[in-house]
């Protein structure tokens, strides 16, 4: 059985609590004594209020709205699923980006009655920058427009002109109704119109993971085993995890940023020594040279094409509330490796509305802008779009410790790309 | 090239060792919080793979309230020893005594909330800037809301408003002097992928797990609770002889047992696919207090 991870976005109303309410429901996964809590409460419409499954603290129910990221389980014969439900509101859009970066899939909530609106927009802007693939267009609210199939088309063909200009991948659009349970795990008679899968349906076929084994080998090294004990006296092992791709042993590879060359000597799972490992195995590699290496040092095959560059640039989203100028120091956290760095310019920001970029000189809160970064020392990176794992990373504030921003690696700049032989930085 | 498959016990496997190794990478005093219950074994051989052949980068560290079952405490013994680390146990009892604490009155005088004042004085005592749980998110509604990194100010305290952005699977455990973070490998676990595990893993538990002859006191809700010195039972208290097991193990004062024959892992996963209520539901007297009770309690430093 196999894992998709998932996320709901859309905006504030359009159900989006309601809709994981309704599939952990009718897909029988609310235990009793949940449901015997929700019953006990008293509700507007007379029904259980499917909404309070998922939000879980105490400011989300008094004022009725999802605040934080929320993860709910559920599995079916065929897939185990872990859902996350985002916030809907614009001040809670950093909240959003956590919830979207590690999904597979993206369900983009309309309001039937509403249509595609500011907040579609965003969210499948964010879905799409963090390189969500599949996009699903629930039009829910069906029951409240007398289930016409026009309305659907209608902003089928609205929200066409997004995936468009965002180049989503894959679109699946589905009518459905949270509050009535249509077209969420079985077909609904109510649209007899609509011949395509239920939304669950949908979501136990598509395809999961593809990118993560695909893909060039990327690993990073966490931390280094030395146990220096009468058993294992010249023991080093480096613990971390496959990024992408595969290794296997015999290759030969690089340390990067350093540049040094070795053998794998041998790759370890729990202690037993295996031919190849792949994403997303956590595991220990030996190498045959005694080299210096240390926790957040790249291990890659000769001929990798990952670069090595002090400056990049990047796509970030803005999280802190106090704006972003440029000359700006931080620390980057490149996954296990820490630098530091400066923001050497703002270079761009999006419009979240037309997705098109302006000159803009600081960023706000939850703001979506290009910037150019400068670092203290090599990072060992691809760029976002060839690898999600290593073109990812994300800005931390040296003295709080706060996390600043999300970042996506666009371009690097005076990079290396390590060569076969004799390669120095 | 062929694509190796991994389901999705592998990939909460990797996600897991991934999160253990950060912690090891990250801080320079973490602690395991080991309470001698499935989920905290589980982290215990997750751990294995995470750093053998080396040692555990941190101790184990147990927070006895002294309402512990003993078959739990002998196994966390034996466990500790055998796999060679080094065990912590602080008590509740001396907390109490220290801090001149009143102990909780009632039937069934859980030390639940003590808990949380005896972990805060260890973490001071040894400065762990880290401490490993086995909290899962599917436990409660607001453990669902919870980072897998989850920073406490230095009374502890969890502010649920401002958590950081958890990206990826890029794990910031940058903290000032005083502050600690919380670290739950296992969020993205069910209970069932826990026994999953359990079976796939052939992982040993305390016998209390499996259905076993047991004394116990009928509650008004009809949940039965084993009987043991410290309830303050009345003359008019129900006792009966069942066939009972644990789904958690806590203070033995508030931790309700569930009627089974389950003899083996697979018996209990059996038992749990056909289960309608959920474990927190069948099996704690403390958490249904009030609608918010978790989210407080965390608030104030409970793990």
């Amino acid at each position: 059985m196999d894992l998709l991870r998932f996320i709901t976005c859309g905006s504030v109303d359009d159900g989006k609590s309601t809709l994981i309410g309704r599939l952990l429901y009718d897909s029988d996964s609310v235990s009793l004594d949940v449901l015997a809590a929700l019953e006990n409460r008293p509700t507007v419409h007379g029904t259980v209020d499917l909404a309070l499954l998922t939000d879980g603290l105490r400011a989300e129910r008094e004022q009725g709205i999802t605040i934080d990221v929320a993860y709910k389980y559920f599995t079916t014969p065929r897939r185990k699923f872990i859902i996350t439900d985002a916030p809907g509101h614009v001040q809670y859009t950093r909240n959003m980006v956590t919830g979207a970066s590690t999904a597979d899939l993206a369900i983009v909530l309309v309001d039937a009655r509403q249509g595609v609106v500011e907040q579609t927009r965003r969210h499948s802007l964010i879905a799409s920058l963090v390189g969500i693939r599949h996009f699903v267009l629930a039009v829910n609210k069906m029951d409240l427009v007398g289930n016409e199939q026009a309305v659907f088309d209608q902003i089928v063909a609205d929200y066409a002109a997004v995936a468009d200009q965002l180049k989503l991948p894959q679109v699946t659009a589905i009518p459905i109704s949270a509050l009535l349970g249509d077209n969420i795990v079985t077909r609904s008679k109510n649209l007899s119109w609509y011949t395509g899968p239920s939304l669950l349906e949908h979501l136990e076929s598509v395809p999961a993971f593809e990118e993560a084994t695909m893909g060039e080998p990327r690993f990073q090294v966490q931390f280094v085993i030395r146990p220096q004990t009468d058993d294992y006296p010249d023991y080093r092992g480096y613990a971390g995890r496959i990024q992408s791709g595969e290794y296997r042993r015999g290759d030969r590879v690089y340390i990067l940023p350093s540049g040094q060359e070795s053998v794998i000597e041998a790759i370890e799972v729990d202690q037993r020594e295996v031919e190849s490992a792949a994403a997303p195995q956590a595991v220990v590699l030996r190498l045959t040279d005694d080299v210096d290496i240390s926790r957040g040092d790249s291990i890659v095959p000769v001929g990798s094409q990952i670069h090595v560059a002090k400056e990049v640039e990047a796509t970030i989203c803005w999280m802190d509330e106090r704006p972003l100028w440029p000359g700006r120091k931080l620390l980057v956290q490149h996954h296990s490796a820490v630098v530091k760095a400066v923001v050497a310019a703002i270079t761009y920001k999006v419009n979240v509305r037309t997705f098109g970029r302006a000159a803009t000189e600081s960023a706000q809160l939850n703001d979506i802008v290009g910037i150019r970064l400068k670092t203290a020392a090599p990072l060992v990176v691809d760029s976002y779009q060839h690898n999600r794992a290593t073109g990812a990373f994300i800005l931390v504030d040296e003295l709080s410790g706060d996390t600043l921003a999300a970042g996506m690696v666009e371009a690097m700049q005076n990079s290396f790309v390590p060569e076969p032989l004799g390669f120095t930085i | 090239m062929s694509t190796p498959h991994f389901d999705y016990l592998d990939r909460l496997e990797a996600e897991a060792i991934h999160i253990l190794r950060e912690v090891a990478g990250q801080f320079e005093r973490p602690a395991l919080l080991f309470s001698g219950g499935k989920d905290s074994i589980v982290l215990t051989r997750l751990a294995e793979k995470a750093f053998r052949p080396g040692r555990f980068p941190f101790p184990l560290v147990h927070v006895d309230t002294g309402h512990n079952f003993p078959e739990v405490l002998q196994f966390r013994d034996e466990l500790a020893a055998q796999l060679g680390e080094k065990l912590i146990v602080r008590s509740v009892e001396d907390t109490i005594k220290r801090q001149r604490l009143r102990e909780p009155g009632g039937k069934f005088p859980s030390r639940n909330p003590l808990q949380t004042y005896t972990l805060l004085e260890t973490i001071e005592e040894f400065q762990f800037d880290a401490c490993i749980g086995g909290a899962r998110r599917d436990e409660e509604k607001a453990r669902a809301k919870e980072r897998i990194f989850s920073v406490r100010d230095e009374f502890g305290q969890w502010d649920p408003k401002r958590q950081r952005p958890e990206l990826w699977n890029v794990y910031n455990g940058r903290i000032q002097r005083g502050e600690n973070v919380r670290v739950f490998p296992i969020s993205n676990w069910t209970e069932l992928d826990v026994w999953r595990y359990i079976q796939r893993e052939n992982i040993a538990l305390p016998s209390i797990y499996f259905g076993h002859p047991r004394t116990c006191v009928v509650l008004p809700s009809g949940q039965l609770l084993g009987l043991n010195e410290h309830l303050r039972l009345d003359e008019t208290d129900e006792i009966v002889e069942r066939q009972v097991r644990f789904r958690t193990v806590g203070d033995s004062t508030c931790t309700a047992a569930v009627e089974s024959d389950a003899a083996t892992i697979d018996d209990i996963i059996e038992d749990l696919l056909s289960a309608k209520v959920s474990e927190r539901g069948a099996t704690r007297l403390d958490d249904n207090i009030s609608e918010a009770g978790m989210e407080d309690r965390k608030r104030n430093g409970y793990f």
